[in-house]
């Protein structure tokens, strides 16, 4: 059994027979018990998946209708509820939490007959891009399990990318589903904002996230995206895509489009390797028949600064729920009254938390709002008017997703402002509400490199034609697993 | 110079629905934590679904204060810990950063005083604690979320106020107000609560809160002034503070938590776009807007006639007023006001009685229609009327079991008059020479038939036999 196949060759297969699904989540499930020791990918593996698997076979046998997704095993980024299943965030805040209900990415699937085998690592709350900050241990790159595997949602690349899976859905604040497909040479995709209801996606910075998939190709990709897309009437932010074909006319290719390349992103800093790849890239974009063009988004160099202020701000909001009075970990009330309980159970939290927290009830509070957050909420207009301003000229914006190599574990984990600036040249499709995708392009001594595609709002569509284009200019290296 | 200014909440009782899920805005009716969902216990990755017909509402309030309604709505997020707020965020609406409210500056007249509305926004109510145990010690807190997510309107007036009758007429215009727009039952327990904010000349602001209902707000509201003025009298000082309002012992009493040094970190709530709401929106909420008490009031006297002061007490009550429009015709209009008036209002003069009476629409204009074609006398009516609110049966049948009808039978009331005139030679001879002195007869008439002789045939009958 080959678990190597992307998702529309397992669709296939099991449709015509020549596979069952049952078989195909079973290796799964012994893969996954095989290899995540190592990687530790998965927080919790879904003990029924076979059972499941069994009964859409069934169903396929005796020619009733199922689902596009034929039993495919996906794993799932641990803050996207699962009814009846536990959903810790990575956190020991939610050490028992189990959802009463489905997010509404999952009862799509699930209609769509998918096999949900586990929940996948991440960072605390998906503050991080590393998943060392899990509170379970960090996972590690399939590459080299010396080297992070990126974040926040490591845990659904490094499944993605180990054959752990088919398909993962992780969420994208910052770059959150970029950098670790970039780090794990997968496909990762941040949708326009909107396109995919976050209800049942536990918030971090709820204005700029989204739900994005990590694939193995970028035609998976739009497979998913037609699986979850679309208005939803549980979030009041969703917005109505006329159900788009994402599939349909994914190979047309972008001769003639007009693509900048962001000045600011290829600057200070970059890895030469990186450098070296992202040329690499725009000529093979060029020979592809797109026209470049090297262009100036000047506020990037504010973004990251501002990305920060408004997330720790809406983090403090968002996580204030976090009382564990109504549902968390086992911690007695006894002794404590309402402040010095919350104080205490509030304790819980990791480091990387804690420290966005405090920010988070420092940046927005009266007096130092208006040097703190309101400006950042100026960047964040500012950016996005520049960045309007260039789409009525380009259709698409290029750029390394991540400006350096993978790192080792530990390298950077008591150096939070480095870490920061490694969300550089991924923020900024956050803040502007832009669709963004990373390529897998390049390999440095074992070490994966992805290409970011940008394109302006609810073009989803153009933009995984050209992430198609460019992922078929190159071939790459299989995982050394 | 005394000075007070309230901010009211008033609950859209009215409403299917909570602010931000299906759960129901009439939460009375459950049992502790059943009227809940994901969203209003704010479950992880639960998301605000806000319901639109609670926008509507409240902009009618706002347009019913002549309150200015702008083009796009916001809501934003006031953070604080608290167990009665499943976010630990409340989502509501704010002014500071441009007009986003459902309402601005608008104004109302109490009297022949204007008071003026600083704004008028939409919020969520929080849940409600329950406390237990006897003394201090061994209390615990319990927390009810049936309550949390409905959908709240508060008013914010300026510190208009110079008495606490002024606020008392002031919640009396209001809440007429309220219930004439459909919106809300201020008579539902806890749909209606307020703060306050108190100072008298020379002394500092001290807000009153968590006043439970109208009645006591004018009472809080005068205690707190006799304090003030006695602390100002001893030339103690009045120092700003936030004040309960106790609801047993009916003081206030210093909160010992300082209110005032919070910081809420109000930001734009991200989960919920912004809405438009444009003159085409008002225009259609304008149409949608059922006629003001003021509007009807003239309407009852300049159409039908009815005095000033029988119309004024008509139109401020929907529940009366909805009697009227559903039971006068152009000919029965005065007669339909006045049972209400004057015998309707004294027997249903609570919600529990109009709740349980039987009384309809239907029986209220055959009373009126048979009151005025002398079917029925008036006083006859009103024993009707009693009947009917107990019974539900309708007026034919409750007439004839209790033997309520006229006599208008001629040859009946003849021979009875005949009996009279023989008893009467009298006052027959003095009719006969003074024709106003026959009212004397009618009454004899009408003694002998306990009332119930057609009072027009009867007159007609006894001219006729005596000959004038």
């Amino acid at each position: 059994m080959n678990l190597k196949i992307s998702a529309l060759e397992y669709v296939q297969e099991v449709k015509t027979g020549n596979i069952s699904a049952e078989d195909f989540v079973a290796k799964t499930i012994e893969r996954i018990q095989n290899v995540d020791d190592k990687l530790n990918a998965f927080l919790t593996v879904n003990e029924t998946s076979v059972d499941q698997a069994r009964e859409i076979d069934k169903k396929i046998k005796s020619g009733y209708k199922v689902g596009d997704c034929f039993g495919m095993p996906i794993s799932i980024k641990d803050n996207i509820c699962i009814k009846d299943s536990k959903t810790t965030c990575a956190s020991k805040m939610l050490e028992n939490y189990i959802s009463p209900y489905d997010a509404t990415v999952i009862s799509k699937l699930k209609q769509q007959d998918a096999i949900f085998v586990g929940k996948v690592n991440m960072d605390e709350f998906a503050m991080g891009l590393t998943t060392e900050f899990s509170a379970y241990g960090p996972s590690k790159n399939p590459w080299n399990n010396d080297y992070v595997p990126g974040g926040s949602s490591g845990g659904s690349a490094v499944s993605v990318s180990a054959f752990e899976c088919v398909a993962s859905l992780g969420s994208d604040t910052g770059g959150s589903v970029r950098n670790p497909a970039s780090f794990c040479s997968t496909v990762g995709y941040k949708p326009t904002y909107g396109l995919i209801s976050r209800y049942g996606l536990i918030s971090y910075a709820n204005s700029i996230e989204q739900i994005g998939p990590l694939t193995r190709t970028v035609k998976d990709t739009a497979f998913m995206l037609n699986m979850i897309a679309g208005l939803d009437s549980n979030d009041n932010t969703t917005i109505d895509n006329k159900n788009e074909d994402y599939l349909s006319g994914i190979e047309s290719g972008i001769e003639g489009k007009k693509i900048g390349i962001i000045k600011e992103m290829i600057g200070e800093g970059i890895d030469p390797k990186i450098l070296s790849a992202t040329k690499n890239a725009i000529s093979k974009l060029e020979n592809l028949g797109a026209i470049c063009e090297e262009i100036s988004l000047d506020m990037v160099k504010y973004s990251v600064a501002a990305y920060y202020t408004i997330t720790a701000t809406e983090a403090g909001s968002n996580l204030a729920r976090f009382d564990n009075l109504r549902y968390g970990y086992d911690f007695p009330l006894e002794g404590y009254e309402f402040n010095s309980y919350i104080s205490k159970a509030r304790c819980n939290f990791g480091p990387e938390v804690t420290r966005r927290l405090i920010i988070g009830g420092f940046v927005p509070s009266t007096g130092h709002a208006g040097k703190y957050f309101s400006k950042a909420l100026k960047v964040k207009m500012k950016l996005t008017k520049e960045i309007d301003k260039i789409f009525k000229k380009f259709d698409l914006l290029v750029a390394p997703t991540v400006p350096i190599l993978p790192f080792k574990l530990g390298e950077k984990i008591d150096d939070p402002v480095s870490l920061f600036l490694v969300d550089i040249n991924t923020v900024t499709a956050n803040l502007t509400g832009k669709p963004s995708i990373s390529v897998p392009f390049a390999n440095s001594n074992g070490l994966p490199i992805g290409i970011q595609l940008m394109a302006d709002s609810l073009n989803d569509k153009l933009l995984l034609q050209a992430g198609y284009a460019l992922e078929q200019t190159v071939s790459l290296p299989e995982v050394p697993l | 110079m005394t000075m007070i200014g309230l901010e009211i909440h008033c609950q859209l009782t009215n409403l299917e629905s909570k602010l931000f899920c299906s759960c129901k805005a009439n939460y009375r009716e459950f049992k502790i934590n059943e009227n809940i969902c994901p969203v209003c216990m704010g479950l992880p990755g639960s998301l605000p679904r806000l319901n639109q017909e609670a926008v509507k509402k409240a902009t009618i309030i706002a347009m019913a204060l002549n309150c200015t309604t702008p083009e796009k709505i916001a809501f934003f997020r006031k953070n604080y810990f608290y167990p009665d707020s499943p976010k630990n965020f409340q989502i509501t609406q704010l002014n500071i950063y441009g007009d986003t409210s459902v309402g601005g500056a608008g104004s109302i007249m109490v009297g022949d005083k204007k008071i003026r509305i600083t704004r008028i926004q939409l919020e969520e109510d929080p849940g409600r604690l329950i406390y237990e145990g006897s003394s201090s010690k061994n209390q615990i807190t319990l927390v009810d979320y049936n309550r949390a997510g409905t959908p709240l309107v508060e008013i914010v007036t300026e510190p208009d106020f110079e008495t606490p009758k002024e606020v008392r007429d002031f919640l009396n215009i209001l809440s007429d107000v309220l219930t004439n727009l459909g919106v809300a039952n201020p008579s539902l327990e806890g749909a209606m609560r307020a703060d306050a904010n108190v100072s008298i000349e020379g002394g500092k602001k001290v807000e009153i809160k968590n006043i439970g209902s109208f009645h006591d707000l004018e009472k809080a509201t005068h205690f707190e002034i006799t304090r003030q003025e006695s602390l100002h009298s001893r030339d103690i000082e009045i120092i700003q503070e936030t004040r309960h309002w106790d609801d047993k012992r009916k003081i206030t009493v210093s909160s010992r938590s300082k209110e005032e040094e919070l910081d809420y970190r109000y930001f734009l709530e991200g989960d919920i776009p912004w809405i438009k709401m444009d003159s085409a929106i008002h225009t259609k909420l304008q149409s949608e807007m059922p006629e003001s008490i003021s509007s009807k009031k003239e309407r009852y006297v300049s159409k039908y006639n009815i005095p000033t002061q029988v119309a004024d007490v008509l139109s401020s009550d929907k529940y009366y007023s909805d009697l009227f429009e559903a039971s006068h015709t152009e000919s029965n209009a005065k007669e339909v006001a006045n049972i209400i008036t004057t015998d309707l209002m004294g027997l249903v003069d609570t919600r529990e009685k109009r709740e349980a009476s039987k009384f309809t629409a239907t029986h209220l204009k055959e009373l009126a229609d048979s009151v005025q074609s002398g079917k029925i006398a008036r006083n006859s009516s009103k024993n009707a009327l009693h009947e009917i609110l107990k019974t539900g049966k309708d007026l034919s049948t409750v007439v004839k079991e209790m033997d309520l009808g006229n006599v208008s039978d001629e040859s009946e009331l003849s021979a009875i008059i005949t009996q009279v005139i023989l008893e009467e030679s009298q006052a027959v001879e003095q009719a006969k020479s003074n024709p106003q002195t026959i009212n004397y007869l009618v009454g004899k008439v009408m003694q002998k038939t306990k009332g119930k002789a057609d009072p027009a045939l009867t007159l007609d009958l006894l001219k006729k036999q005596i000959g004038i």
